[in-house]
C-alpha cells in the first residue's frame, strides 16, 4: 500500500518532488451547502495541485471554506462540481490513508494518552507488537515521554495536540490534514510546536496541508502558502516560500525573504478583507 | 492523618519525569473507596441530625405517640417482625431490581436506536413521552386487570417508572459526541459498530449514569405505586395495611424501609459509576476538594 511507502526518510527534500504524480489533486472543485435558510457557495472553482511530500500552509478569512477543502482531500465531504484524486485516485469517501488534527485535539477522556494514539491501531486492527511499537517511537518523536499514562484532562493544550498528532501519525499516512492545529495554544507553545512539526514533517516526509490563520506559522512551515479569497473561497495566490529547507526558528523570522512572504499574505489577506 | 495521606497520594504527579505535569493516576480501588467516604459523611451528618430531632421531639412529648411514634418504638416494630418485613421488604426489592434492570435494557436499546435512525426517533417520540406523562397511579389499575394479582404490573410499573431517564439521558449522552470525533473515526476506516464501542458509548456513560441515578429512585417508587393498587405483600401493602388499622409504627417502619431501599439502589449506582468512570468521577471530586 502507498502508506507503508513512505518511511522516515530523514533528508527528504520535499522541493525536490517534481512532478511524479501528484499527492493532492484538487480539479475545479465547487462546494454548495444547502441548509434550510439558504444555499451556501463555500468554494468555487478551486484547482490545486500538491506534490507528495510538499508542506502546503492555507490561510485565509474566517468562513472561506478552509475546513471544507480539507474535508473534501479526506473524503469526508464530496464535492459539489468537479474532482479531488489523492495519489492519481479519486477521493469517493472517507479515506483510511491520510491522517487528520483538528484544532480540539479531540481526545477520548477515558484513555491515556498512549491509549488515544492507539485508537488509531486498534479502528485499523493493526498487529498488536507492531502498533506498540509505533506508538513508542511516536511518543519519543513528539516529546511525549513521561505523559504517555496521563489522561487528557491532566495533559496541557500542547500536549494534547501532541497526543492527537501521534494518533494522525500512527499508521504512517501520505497525506497529514490539519486544520488549525495550534490555534488554541498560546503563543509560546505555538512556535515550539511550530518547530516540532517541521522537524517531524521532515522526519515522516509526509505531504501536509496546514490549515492556520497565523501567517508567520503558514510562512516558517510551508513550501507554499494558498491564500483564499473570502466566502466564496477560491485561490487568490499561491505564495511560493523561498527559505532554505533548515529554519531555524529566530533566524527564518528575521530573513528578507520571510518578511517578503508574509507582506504579500497580509495584503493579499487586508486586500480581501476590506473588499468584503 | 489518613485524610491527608490519602490528598497527598492523589496530588503526587503520575509522571516525575515531567516537571511540569500536573498529571494524577485515576484512583486505586482502596482511595475510591476513602474518597466516596469522604464524599458521603456530610449527608449521613444530616441524616444523623434529623434522627436526633425526631428522637427529641418525640421524647419530649410534643406531639402524640400515636400521630408521631419514636424512634425507638418505631425500631421495636422492626425487630418484633423482622420476618414480616424481611419478606416484604424482599418482595419490593425483587419489584424494584428486576424492574430497574428492565428498564436499563429497554432504555438504553431504546435510546440507541432512535438516535441512529431519526425516522424512528421522530415516531417513538410521542409515544414515549405520553407513557411519562401519563400518571402511573391511573395506569396501574389496568395493568393488575390485564397482568393479574402477581409481582409482574408491580415490574411494569417500575419499568415504566425508570424508563424516561433512562432513555432521555441516554440519547442526551450518544449526541452529546464531537462531531469531529465521529469523522476521525471516519477516517480511521471505522465502521459504525467499531465506533460505537470504542467511542460513542463510552462518551455516553457519564449522562447514562446521570439518568440511571434519577431511574434508580423512581424504580423503588413504581414498586410501590403498583402495590398500592392491588397486593398481598410488599412494603406498599405494609403502608396500606398500617394507614388502614392507624397503627402509626407500623406506618413508619414501611415508610423508612422503603426510603432505605431507594437510597440503597442509588448507592450502588453511584458506586458503580465510580468504578466504571474513574476519569470521570475524578475530575468532578477534584472540583469539589478545590471549592473546600
Ligand atoms: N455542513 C455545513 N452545512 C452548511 N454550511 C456549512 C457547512 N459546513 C460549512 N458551511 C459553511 O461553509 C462556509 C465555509 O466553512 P468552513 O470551511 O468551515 O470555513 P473556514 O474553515 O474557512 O472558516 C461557511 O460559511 C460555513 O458556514
Ligand atoms: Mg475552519
Amino acid at each position: 500500500m502507498t502508506s507503508m511507502t513512505v518511511g522516515n526518510t530523514a533528508m527528504q527534500r520535499p522541493t525536490d518532488a517534481t512532478a511524479t504524480g501528484a499527492a493532492v489533486d484538487i480539479d475545479q472543485v465547487a462546494v454548495r451547502f444547502h441548509t434550510k435558510k439558504k444555499d451556501v457557495t463555500a468554494l468555487t472553482d478551486v484547482s490545486l495541485r500538491i506534490e507528495p511530500g510538499e508542506f502546503v500552509s492555507i490561510v485565509g478569512a474566517s468562513g472561506c471554506g478552509k475546513s471544507t477543502l480539507l474535508k473534501l482531500v479526506s473524503g469526508l465531504l464530496r464535492p459539489s462540481s468537479g474532482q479531488v484524486r489523492l495519489h492519481g485516485e479519486e477521493v469517493r469517501g472517507p479515506r483510511r490513508d491520510i491522517g487528520y488534527v483538528f484544532q480540539r485535539a479531540a481526545l477520548l477522556e477515558w484513555r491515556t494518552a498512549r491509549r488515544n494514539i492507539l485508537i488509531q491501531a486498534e479502528m485499523r486492527r493493526m498487529p498488536k507488537t507492531q502498533a506498540r511499537q509505533r506508538v513508542e517511537e511516536l511518543i519519543a518523536m513528539t516529546g511525549l515521554t513521561g505523559f504517555e499514562d496521563a489522561y487528557p484532562n491532566e495533559l496541557s493544550g500542547g500536549m494534547q495536540q501532541r497526543v492527537a498528532l501521534c494518533r494522525a501519525l500512527l499508521h504512517r499516512p501520505p497525506v497529514l490534514l490539519m486544520d488549525e492545529p495550534f490555534g488554541a495554544l498560546d503563543a509560546l507553545t505555538r512556535e515550539q510546536m511550530n518547530v516540532e512539526l517541521r522537524r517531524i514533517w521532515r522526519e515522516t516526509g509526509t505531504t501536509v496541508l496546514l490549515v492556520t490563520h497565523s501567517i508567520a506559522e503558514a510562512v516558517y512551515l510551508a513550501d507554499r502558502v494558498i491564500v483564499m479569497t473570502p466566502r466564496p473561497g477560491t485561490v487568490a495566490e499561491v505564495i511560493n516560500v523561498d527559505l532554505p529547507v533548515e529554519r531555524d526558528y529566530g533566524q527564518t523570522m528575521a530573513a528578507p525573504e520571510f518578511a517578503r512572504a508574509t507582506g504579500r499574505i497580509r495584503d493579499l489577506l487586508g486586500a480581501t478583507t476590506t473588499a468584503e | 492523618m489518613a485524610a491527608q495521606s490519602t490528598i497527598e497520594q492523589r496530588e503526587r504527579p503520575a509522571s516525575p519525569s515531567g516537571p511540569t505535569s500536573t498529571a494524577r493516576r485515576p484512583a486505586g480501588a482502596g482511595t475510591t473507596v476513602a474518597r466516596f467516604v469522604r464524599k458521603t459523611w456530610r449527608p449521613a451528618a444530616v441524616l444523623v441530625a434529623i434522627f436526633v430531632v425526631w428522637w427529641a421531639v418525640t421524647a419530649a412529648n410534643l406531639v402524640k405517640p400515636y400521630l408521631v411514634p419514636s424512634p425507638g418504638r418505631t425500631l421495636d416494630v422492626v425487630l418484633a417482625q423482622s420476618g414480616y418485613f424481611a419478606h416484604h421488604t424482599w418482595i419490593t426489592s425483587y419489584e424494584t431490581v428486576l424492574g430497574f434492570a428492565i428498564a436499563i435494557a429497554v432504555g438504553v436499546l431504546s435510546a440507541v436506536v432512535m438516535v441512529y435512525s431519526p425516522t424512528i426517533e421522530k415516531s417513538l417520540y410521542p409515544l414515549l413521552l405520553f407513557a411519562q406523562v401519563i400518571p402511573k397511579i391511573a395506569i396501574a389499575p389496568l395493568f393488575i386487570v390485564w397482568l393479574g394479582f402477581g409481582l409482574t404490573p408491580k415490574i411494569v410499573v417500575a419499568v415504566l417508572m425508570a424508563f424516561f431517564p433512562i432513555v432521555i439521558s441516554t440519547v442526551t449522552g450518544l449526541k452529546s459526541i464531537d462531531p469531529e470525533m465521529l469523522q476521525l473515526s471516519a477516517t480511521m476506516g471505522a465502521g459504525p459498530a467499531q465506533t460505537f464501542r470504542k467511542i460513542r458509548f463510552p462518551a455516553a456513560l457519564p449522562h447514562l449514569f446521570a439518568g440511571l441515578k434519577v431511574a434508580a429512585t423512581m424504580a423503588v417508587t413504581g414498586a410501590v405505586v403498583g402495590e398500592f393498587v392491588g397486593a398481598n405483600e410488599g412494603l406498599g401493602y405494609v403502608i396500606l395495611q398500617a394507614n388502614g388499622n392507624l397503627d402509626t409504627p407500623m406506618l413508619f417502619a414501611g415508610l423508612l424501609i422503603m426510603s432505605l431501599l431507594g437510597v440503597v439502589l442509588f448507592v450502588v449506582v453511584e458506586l458503580l459509576e465510580y468504578f466504571v468512570l474513574p476519569w470521570h468521577a475524578s475530575r468532578r471530586t477534584d472540583a469539589v476538594t478545590t471549592s473546600l
